[in-house]
């Protein structure tokens, strides 16, 4: 991170800013090209041959290959492009959702059932506060 | 006189729209939602307005990372549905209003908004889901749309309160088309949801019912919210809702809530609709 923001205190969450951006642009490009049928037909054939066709980093790939979906997060991924990959598996944002909170996936359809996950405790990493001035 | 009669604010889930092409509405889990779609699109079948201004965000289907738009309208006289990744949906294809968006393109770069023009792109779900809301399935749109695209992928959108202006900008710029067509204005997107991370899930009903009863009744103090409060307070992805005061800019001063109706969940987010009416609407 080159330089502090406030949003780096919101926990679990992986905002798609200017450095992501920088780090992630061929894992997303990669994605992006899966809005063709080709293309989506060629990486269920061989996914290894099809990611050589861009300049991943190896954790990319393996975040990709693995689908380890906090992992591409963390390797520059943006949460629309990637979940691209999750519709070539056959499943939904709300799969994917409960995968990167780490539920199961009947856990995961409850908690929104009754309401979704609380913002109490969830605003600031450690349930610390943070400073009132970031509302005004 | 063209003139803006009323504003839409709607969110554009895309499971909603997967839940009406496989014809899914009536079941436990839509029913409730979809049953509180039913007044909304009466009210608009008797409004039958001539065109509507949709402003939504692109999820990576007409754009990608290559350039990001920041504010952008489609001149065209037809947008293609987009194929998202699974395929485009099963609606029909969105007829544009050519004259009005070239005229509405030239007045806001005019009035300091440097607007960004597209003649070719397609339109995925934030914009249809919207449509399939407010319309049904119908075998063609009843209106001619305009759509305006509004970044909210790549970290910073416009702020809300430049959100805001350029809506009143849309709306003088409206005010000076010759030709006599009654429009609405949709703001799409939200309400609070957060689709990524470990706190994917986030739904916070306090905050989206504050905003649902602000926008009629102090959309300004509104616009003051920054970006990393509607992170932190609406999730990740609820800063879509930035969008919503781009509607209520365009709107009067004065406007009236027509109808409101909010439902948890929509797979993974809290769906909100509001209509809203300029008082002086016939």
């Amino acid at each position: 991170m080159t330089r502090f923001h406030d949003y780096d205190s919101i926990p679990g969450t992986y905002v798609y800013d200017a450095e992501r951006g920088r780090i992630g642009y061929a894992l997303n490009m990669f994605c992006m090209s899966l809005n063709k049928p080709e293309n989506r037909n060629s990486f269920k054939d061989n996914e290894a041959a099809y990611l050589d066709r861009f300049p991943l980093t190896a954790e990319q790939r393996r975040s990709v290959l693995e689908r380890d979906w906090l992992g591409m997060l963390k390797a520059g991924g943006n949460i629309y492009y990637t979940i691209k990959i999750a519709f070539c598996d056959g499943l939904t944002f709300q799969d994917v959702a409960g995968m990167m909170s780490g539920v199961s996936k009947e856990a995961y359809a409850k908690m929104m059932l009754a309401g979704g996950r609380s913002p109490e405790g969830n605003r600031y990493k450690d349930g610390a506060q943070g400073p009132e001035c970031e509302h005004g | 006189m063209a003139r803006i009669v009323a504003g839409i604010a709607c969110s554009h889930v895309p499971a909603i729209g997967v839940a009406m092409d496989k014809g899914l509405t009536g079941t436990p889990y839509w029913e409730p939602l979809f049953k509180g779609y039913e007044p909304a699109r009466e009210w608009l079948r008797k409004l039958a307005p001539d065109v509507a201004i949709v402003v939504y965000n692109d999820h990576a289907s007409a754009f990608s990372l290559e350039i990001i738009p920041t504010f952008l309208i489609g001149v065209a006289e037809e947008f293609p549905i987009a194929d998202e990744g699974f395929g485009p949906r099963p609606v029909p294809a969105v007829r544009g209003h050519s004259q009005l968006a070239w005229h509405l393109a030239e007045s806001l770069i005019l009035d300091e908004f440097d607007m960004t023009i597209a003649n070719q792109m397609p339109v995925d779900h934030g914009l249809t889901v919207p449509l399939s809301v407010t319309c049904g399935r119908p075998p063609a749109w009843p209106f001619a749309v305009i759509p305006l695209c509004v970044n909210v992928v790549q970290y910073p959108p416009p702020t809300g309160a430049r959100c805001f202006k350029l809506g009143q900008a849309i709306r003088r710029a409206v005010a000076q088309f010759d030709q006599d067509l009654r429009i609405v204005i949709y703001g799409t997107g939200g309400m609070s949801h957060q689709l990524q991370g470990e706190r994917a899930g986030l739904i916070n009903r306090q905050f989206d019912t504050a905003f649902l009863d602000g926008l009629t009744r102090d959309p300004l103090a509104l616009t003051r919210i920054t970006h990393t409060e509607y992170m932190r307070e609406a999730g990740s992805e609820g800063i879509e809702m930035v969008m919503w005061h781009v509607m209520r800019g365009a709107l009067e001063e004065r406007v009236a809530e027509v109808y409101r109706h909010y439902h948890v969940p929509a797979s993974n987010t809290a769906a909100g609709l509001m209509i809203l009416e300029n008082r002086s609407a016939e």
